[in-house]
């Protein structure tokens, strides 16, 4: 069994296979993360480079951490405030870091397709850390781990996808995920935060939480931007929070031992109440740590499979 | 006196019907007899005879809205390089479009065009003057003197002019001169960081979209603009049937409306977009495949009078980037009549209603002196093989930018000579 893909550009293009293979790496990751000497030489004398042209702090510090552990030797680009702003363009960027000869690439862009198209003028593996409203295939992956261990299994679960849908990359890979391995997914959300065709996206439409989380075996909120609750797309946090915020109330129609999921930041009186983010369901905290084991089976793999070929 | 004989091709000219083998006499860049009876005329002795067996004879192209970027983005296109890929593809007239940098919206720049044409063009470029100064869709421009100058229509470039009043005003003066109001329109605020068709291919992209209402409703406060003034409207680059259907309607009133489509539109949809291809991003956005053939549909029955390349050359600098932050715009001059064919082998549009769309409407639409083979007009002509095989390989491209979406494309006919005023100013 290997992979065989060069990038991990999304989920897009991931069979059922490809992403179990990634997962089950994962879990071994998650035991090294947990012992006291969590430093491996998997990867010792490769570069990682994280190249993120949206700030970030959460996906960067995981992305570090897990390319820490596996031995290599990690470099923080803060593009966001460097050369772009002098009108250096992506591909400029691009090619000056490829020339350093970096072993992968980690970037996060605001404009979707951007991270594909850096990876057409590299010579390393890239793996996409988020492209505008695209995708976010290393945050999928975590949330994936994160269901399967606390449940054993991914497939015919009734996962719910609530909120901002439309400009959100989270929810389109976990879209593409869950339904590669074979869960029912719901989506809740005002209808100025549904992307056009949403219907013909595999994905159940409900208007209210009370049906979108009837039986669901797993509730993901999603993050609401500031910019976005005052007008634009839903006239105010309170009338938002009141319909579409999580709280103890909406989350009885869950079952019972339904997990609660973010992939943070949390706006706490937002889109989530406090008791039910610290609450017994949530395993929010959890994800935090699948991402840094997903993100070590995801960069061990891509950057083992390209030396193999060099 | 200099005498040329095209013999023994297939002569079609929408302009007076015609569609026969025969011959075309050009006696001092002007025709002299046309078809079957130009074999009955009395040859000069001196003629130059070229056998064109064969191969079609038509008038030359006459393309609607072309984006050259002199003066101010020579690095894209200069009108010198535009007339010469204009002449590869057989244009022959092309209206170009007045948001270059200064804009063309004061007689001194429609002289500056017109002697750069003059002095560095091959083929016959027409200025557009814009519609209100600065295409700022506040104030309008000098209509007389402009048109007086030689700007063939009064256009406000890509920019929809927002303000209905200024519109009215503009359709309304603009009716006295009788010239021609050409507008794309966009509403800017449903299309507002939209940068392709809204629907589920751009969802999947995570792409914000542009919905069609952001064409059709400013096209129908137009048109209702248009019947309220009486003025000469044309609708420029349309791209949803719902369109097509208001011109339709306007015609059925009576209006004097006229409508056109760009090349891309008629051959292209969404999907070519494929993996964020930004040299599809286009406005209006390429629409899906449904839209695509009823705007055919729509070009065959006459709805939609004309076809434009909408050539709009850009740089790597404005394309070589994330499709959402790259501009719109592609090149189309050389490649709108070998696009446009493949509607006539796939049977959709016959071949005489593309010449019409591409050469006699535009021409009579904009009132200029082409589009027609009928003795006494000047000899702009376009010979075609209409089923030579080529591919499009990005270093045969005359246009200074290579933003072309048809890169590596297959195509079956070929423009092999074009004449303007009888003097070929390109041969394959």
């Amino acid at each position: 069994m290997s992979f065989p893909h060069r990038h991990l550009l999304g989920i897009k293009g991931l069979s059922e296979p490809d992403i179990h293979y990634l997962l089950d790496r994962a879990d071994e990751a998650v035991k090294i993360s947990r012992q006291r000497e969590k430093k491996t030489s998997t990867l010792r004398g490769l570069t990682q480079i994280n190249l993120f042209f949206e700030s970030s702090t959460r996906t960067q510090a995981s992305f570090e951490l897990a390319g820490k552990r596996l031995g290599a030797d990690v470099m923080n680009m803060a593009v966001a405030n460097s050369s772009v702003k002098k009108g250096e363009t992506l591909i400029d960027t691009a090619m000056t870091l490829n020339a350093m000869r970096p072993d992968i690439l980690i970037v996060r862009h605001s404009s979707a397709g951007a991270v594909a198209l850096l990876a057409q003028k590299v010579g390393c593996p890239v793996v996409n850390a988020g492209d505008g409203a695209h995708e976010h295939p290393t945050q999928a992956l975590l949330d994936a781990l994160t269901i399967r261990r606390a449940k054993g299994k991914v497939g015919r679960l009734i996962v719910t996808i609530c909120g901002d849908i439309l400009h959100s990359r989270v929810a389109r890979s976990n879209i593409l995920l869950l339904n590669a391995l074979g869960a029912r997914v719901r989506v809740v959300a005002p209808s100025t935060l549904l992307p056009s065709g949403m219907a013909d996206m595999g994905v159940e439409i409900f208007r209210t939480m009370e049906e979108g989380l009837r039986d669901a075996d797993v509730v993901m909120m999603l993050r609401l931007q500031r910019e976005r609750m005052s007008g634009a797309f839903v006239p105010s946090v309170r009338e938002y929070y009141r319909y579409f915020g999580l709280d103890a109330e909406k989350l009885r129609a869950a079952k019972p031992d339904a997990l609660v999921m973010h992939p943070g930041p949390m706006n706490r009186g937002v889109e989530i109440a406090s008791e039910i983010a610290d609450g017994p369901q949530s395993v929010i905290e959890a994800q935090v740590e699948m991402g840094v084991a997903v993100r070590m089976a995801v960069m061990e793999t891509l950057m083992l499979s390209g030396e193999l070929k060099r | 006196m200099s005498t040329r004989l095209l013999t023994n091709a297939r002569i079609i000219d929408p302009s007076q019907g015609m569609d026969e083998t025969g011959s075309v006499l050009i006696i001092d860049g002007r025709i002299s007899a046309v078809g079957a009876a130009a074999a009955r005329a009395d040859i000069p002795v001196d003629a130059e005879i070229e056998d064109c067996s064969g191969l079609v004879i038509i008038p030359g192209l006459v393309d609607a809205c072309v984006h050259i970027g002199e003066p101010g983005g020579e690095h894209r296109e200069t009108i010198a390089s535009a007339s010469r890929a204009a002449a590869k593809g057989g244009v022959t007239s092309i209206i170009m479009m007045p948001d270059t940098d200064p804009v063309i919206d004061d007689v001194a720049l429609v002289d500056f065009v017109q002697r750069a044409a003059r002095d560095e063009a091959i083929v016959n470029i027409h200025p557009a003057a814009a519609l209100t100064k600065g295409l700022l869709g506040e104030q309008m421009t000098e209509f007389g003197l402009l048109l007086e100058a030689g700007a063939v229509m009064l256009c406000n470039g890509r920019r929809t002019v927002a303000d209905s009043q200024v519109l009215r005003r503009a359709m309304t003066y603009a009716r006295d001169f009788g010239a021609v109001v050409a507008c794309e329109t966009r509403d800017r605020y449903l299309a507002a960081g939209g940068v392709m068709n809204e629907g589920l291919f751009a969802s999947w992209l995570g792409l914000p979209g542009i919905p069609r209402e952001a064409e059709i409703i400013p096209l129908e406060r137009d048109l209702r603009l248009a019947a309220l003034t009486g003025a000469r409207y044309h609708a420029m680059k349309l791209s949803v049937p719902q369109s097509a259907d208001a011109i339709r309607a306007a015609k059925a009133k009576g209006l004097q409306v006229t409508a056109g489509i760009s090349i891309n539109h008629l051959t292209l949809n969404e999907t070519d977009i494929g993996e964020y291809r930004t040299f599809f991003r286009l406005s209006p956005p390429l629409r899906t495949e449904d839209d695509r053939r009823a705007m055919v549909a729509a070009l065959a029955d006459g709805a939609i009078d004309i076809i434009v390349s909408s050539h709009d050359p850009q740089d790597v600098d404005t394309k070589r980037l994330p499709f959402a932050d790259a501009e719109n715009g592609a090149i189309g001059l050389e490649t709108m009549l070998a696009a446009a064919l493949r509607l006539h082998h796939s049977g959709d549009v016959p071949l005489g209603r593309l010449v019409d769309a591409m050469s006699s409407r535009p021409a009579a639409i904009f009132g200029l002196d082409a589009g027609t083979l009928k003795p006494g007009a000047k000899a702009d002509i376009a010979i075609v093989d209409l089923d030579h095989p080529w591919v499009l390989s990005k270093d045969d491209i005359v246009s200074k930018s290579k933003n072309t979406p048809f890169e590596d494309a297959r195509f079956s006919g070929k423009v092999l000579q074009t004449l303007v005023a009888g003097v070929t100013v390109y041969r394959a």
